[in-house]
């Protein structure tokens, strides 16, 4: 079949010879720029393999003569980083957490290292705006179930809440009245009744004043408003941590859901803990110092 | 070549397997899958026995008595596959972008985003792609061989049998069977009829290449045989798994951690490589010359850059695996080879577009000559992007974020779709000898429609890939991480809005193609003003016969 080239008219070029269902071929040569753009990305090639870590020998691979490997890379950066903020994070860990907002300079950046520490650890429960959702705690409200000071915050930032095998962790529970058969479901429709009442939702009952008193009045306190030593949650404000209406709180009387957070001492350095509570704290619902020493069944102390 | 009853017993057996293994199953998806297997079978059993009774001359099940004709039966099936598979996955594709800004769609458990996204990639590249490549090898190789199919029976085989396996891992995907390897989603029974299939098509393909009346062998065969062999060689070891049981439709892989990681990465790529490029180029090089009715421009040019394409890309898959538990030296070599498959790629581009001397004019004239040349030109863009984006410092950026989406789309969508619904516009009229297609404004319609959803799909990713990258990297002057990573998602609504809108206006064009090819096989013409297309000869489009039929 190579006897039929001939001149393609169009191009000029002559054919190749081959004709297959009707197509030819041209024997047009191959493209300078194409060829010699190949060859420039197979010397770059040859090149990049003699300088970093390329061929497979028996025991490991060669280690290229610029000595780079990626972990050293992230190493390298993440080095950095860390040297850029060693002064800082010193000083923050070197302050106790009360005496941080003395320092103008030092809090600004521990509110600043504590937002991007939350972004990182905190948001996939709190979310990105702190403002929690069911079982989790809105963060930047004044209702706080374990205090709302910086001390408090870092404590509890540190040793969490009811997480499982650390030592000083922040830890209650409320009975399950009705899973556990404490009162009948009829007592508990009357409790329920009477826990709306405290937020004007329903007239007071007789019966349930009784059983509250007699039940729930030790941990959330006589007038429902809870009481920060065991983190209990008030009862008599709009803010409710797993629902508002009559069947969630029937639902936690009967078998009550307690949230964990974990205690982050293991996981994070002491200076990263303080940057997150002071970021917390500055979040609008921070409470001051003095409150610390005040009865922590105030007012506006629960969640 | 083999007796009535043979046949029908061995359907039988298979049958009866199949309802045993349906009863006997370990879990319930297996059961569902195994009666799926047994209708199938039921199915073929009654066709071998049916089709016996049937005059030889409308039995379709046969390639055709006169040995002056080419055996086109299962293009034909091919050809209306692809269409229907094509407007399946791109439908599942719309779906699960819609899933992604609007999470309310995803219904719990059948048909949440983690089983319609591998009924949508399977169902485009192996449903759609697959048929289109087996229809269109299968034209080509009798073409340009000038010679009928080889085992017209297996040939039957292959276009069924795949469709089995398509309709097996579909289904599965949403009963829950997966086996959690991207593109090899199937487990190991639809992986082990794969591989039957498969074999099937590589022997139905090389035999008749065998056979062939031609001197040579023409390049679009080249890149189809290497895409065959290739595709056994990856399926096959990617799939090496020990059944959990003969009965259940669970397995465990060979090959774990990283090395099971770089497996199936070596698979994934040449996947794209074998699959999606050196396939789709053996299409290329048979209907761009043929539309375009112009000799291929360098028969130089594709010598070398098939052989530098097929050696080069089977070793870039590790770029996958950047800045992974992956050796470094592993990770560069994927790197390298990568960057050196550039002009390797853009040869089969510069020999489609340049095949175009002397024919420019048909870019304005032509609607599936622009087409193609938009098909070329997407291609070119794709294989820049893939070698740039296997670059450590880009990929750093890059990767896991939508940018790697709107890559990977918009070479399946322009170069993929738009060669596949150009091949299908030149195949409709010859395949069923009609005078020209049902509607040429149609086509141009298509094409429109295809670049106006690309566009938006495209760029709607990279931007929202890039924004991401950056967004996930960024540090602030006081050297901490800027966004969380909820804030670097909730910004991606308007442009997954904008993506399911491109891919909204790709399927209206489908759609239309859809009609104008089911018109066209009615046999009906839209009267409407001419536009140009390439000539058809039907009395030259026969094998060559050398001796009265054997």
């Amino acid at each position: 079949m190579a006897n039929n080239q001939r001149i393609d008219e169009p191009t000029g070029t002559e054919t190749v010879g081959h004709e297959w269902d009707g197509i030819e071929e041209l024997n047009t040569p191959l493209p300078r720029w194409w060829l010699w753009t190949f060859y420039a990305t197979v010397i770059w090639a040859i090149g990049y393999v003699i300088v970093y870590p390329a061929i497979p020998l028996l025991e490991k691979g060669t280690e290229g003569l610029w000595g780079w490997t990626s972990r050293g890379q992230l190493e390298d950066s993440v080095a950095d980083v860390a040297e850029d903020r060693a002064p800082i994070m010193a000083a923050i860990a070197d302050t106790p957490i009360q005496d941080l907002p003395l320092n103008e300079e030092l809090m600004t950046q521990a509110v600043a290292g504590g937002a991007a520490a939350f972004r990182v650890h905190c948001v996939q429960c709190h979310g990105a705006n702190a403002a929690g959702s069911e079982g989790y705690p809105n963060l930047t409200d004044d209702e706080w179930l374990w205090g709302g000071n910086m001390q408090e915050i870092e404590y509890t930032l540190a040793n969490g809440i009811r997480h499982p095998g650390a030592p000083l962790t922040r830890t209650s529970a409320m009975p399950a009245f009705g899973r556990d058969g404490i009162l009948s479901a009829e007592q508990i429709s009357v409790v329920t009744d009477y826990v709306l009442s405290l937020t004007d939702r329903g007239p007071a009952n007789a019966a349930g004043a009784e059983l509250f008193a007699a039940n729930c009045t030790v941990c959330h306190g006589a007038d429902g408003g809870g009481l920060r030593a065991f983190g209990t949650p008030s009862l008599n404000d709009a803010v409710w941590l797993y629902g508002s209406g009559a069947e969630d709180i029937r639902a936690q009387i009967v078998a009550p859901r307690h949230g964990v957070m974990p205690a982050w001492e293991d996981k994070l350095d002491p200076a990263t803990i303080r940057m997150l509570a002071a970021y917390v704290h500055s979040l609008g619902g921070g409470e001051d110092f003095m409150e610390v020493a005040q009865p922590a069944d105030e007012v506006d102390g629960e969640e | 070549m083999e007796s009535l009853t043979t046949r029908a017993v061995m359907w039988f057996v298979l049958l009866l397997l199949a309802v045993m293994a349906a009863a006997l199953a370990h879990d319930a998806a297996f059961a569902a899958q195994m009666v799926i297997v047994a209708i199938a079978m039921g199915a073929f059993l009654w066709w071998t026995l049916y089709s016996a009774k049937v005059d030889t001359a409308g039995n379709w099940l046969r390639a055709p008595n006169d040995e002056g004709r080419y055996d086109d039966d299962p293009v034909r099936w091919g050809v209306i596959a692809t269409m229907f598979w094509g407007i399946a996955g791109f439908t599942a594709g719309l779906f699960i972008a819609l899933q992604l800004a609007f999470p309310a769609l995803n219904f719990e458990p059948w048909l949440n985003f983690g089983r319609v996204r591998p009924l949508h990639t399977s169902a485009v590249i192996f449903a759609f792609g697959g048929n289109a490549l087996i229809a269109t090898s299968f034209y080509i190789v009798q073409r340009t061989c000038r010679a009928r199919l080889a085992f017209p029976g297996l040939a039957r085989f292959v276009f069924w049998g795949y469709q089995l396996f398509i309709v097996l891992a579909a289904t599965g995907y949403l009963l829950g069977v997966s086996q959690g390897k991207e593109y090899a989603e199937p487990e190991w029974y639809v992986d082990w009829l794969l591989t039957i299939v498969w074999v099937a098509y590589l022997l139905v393909f090389v035999m008749t290449i065998i056979k062939r009346k031609e001197p040579h062998i023409y390049v679009a065969n080249w890149f189809f045989l290497a895409f065959i062999l290739t595709v056994a060689m990856l399926h096959v070891v990617n799939n090496l798994d020990v059944p959990v049981s003969l009965l259940g439709s669970r397995s465990y892989p060979l090959f774990g951690g990283v090395q099971g990681a770089l497996v199936q990465w070596w698979y994934g790529h040449n996947a794209v490589g074998f699959f999606l490029t050196a396939g789709f180029l053996a299409m290329m090089y048979y209907f761009v010359p043929k539309q375009a009715e112009r000799p291929v421009y360098s028969y130089r040019l594709s010598i070398i850059h098939f052989w530098s394409l097929i050696f080069l890309y089977i070793w870039a898959g590790p770029h996958h695996l950047h800045y992974t538990a992956l050796p470094d030296w592993a990770q560069t070599l994927g790197m390298v080879f990568s960057v050196m498959l550039w002009m390797p790629s853009w040869g089969g581009m510069i020999n489609g577009l340049m095949t175009l001397n002397g024919a420019w004019d048909k870019i304005r004239t032509d609607p599936i000559i622009r087409m193609m040349v938009w098909a070329l030109a997407f291609y070119g863009m794709s294989t820049f992007e893939g070698p740039m984006l296997s670059i450590k410092a880009v990929n750093a950026m890059s990767h896991y974020t939508d940018w790697t989406i709107g890559h990977v789309h918009s070479g399946a969508l322009g170069w993929n779709g738009m060669i596949t619904f150009a091949a299908l516009y030149y195949l409709a009229p010859r395949l069923w000898g009609r005078e020209r297609l049902y509607s040429l404004r149609m086509v141009n319609w298509h094409f429109w429609l295809a670049t106006l959803g690309i566009v938006f799909y495209a760029s709607s990713m990279w931007v929202a890939g890039i924004m991401q990258g950056y967004m996930w990297r960024e540090y602030g002057a006081d050297g901490y991480l800027v966004n969380s990573f909820a804030e670097t998602v909730s910004v991606m609504w308007p442009y997954y809005v904008a993506r399911a809108l491109g891919g909204l206006l790709f399927i209206a064009g489908a759609v239309i193609m859809v009609y104008n090819i089911w018109m066209t096989i009615l046999g009906h013409m839209r009267e409407e003003k001419p536009l140009t297309t390439a000539a058809h000869n039907p009395e030259a489009d026969r094998p060559l016969v050398a001796q009265p039929a054997e």
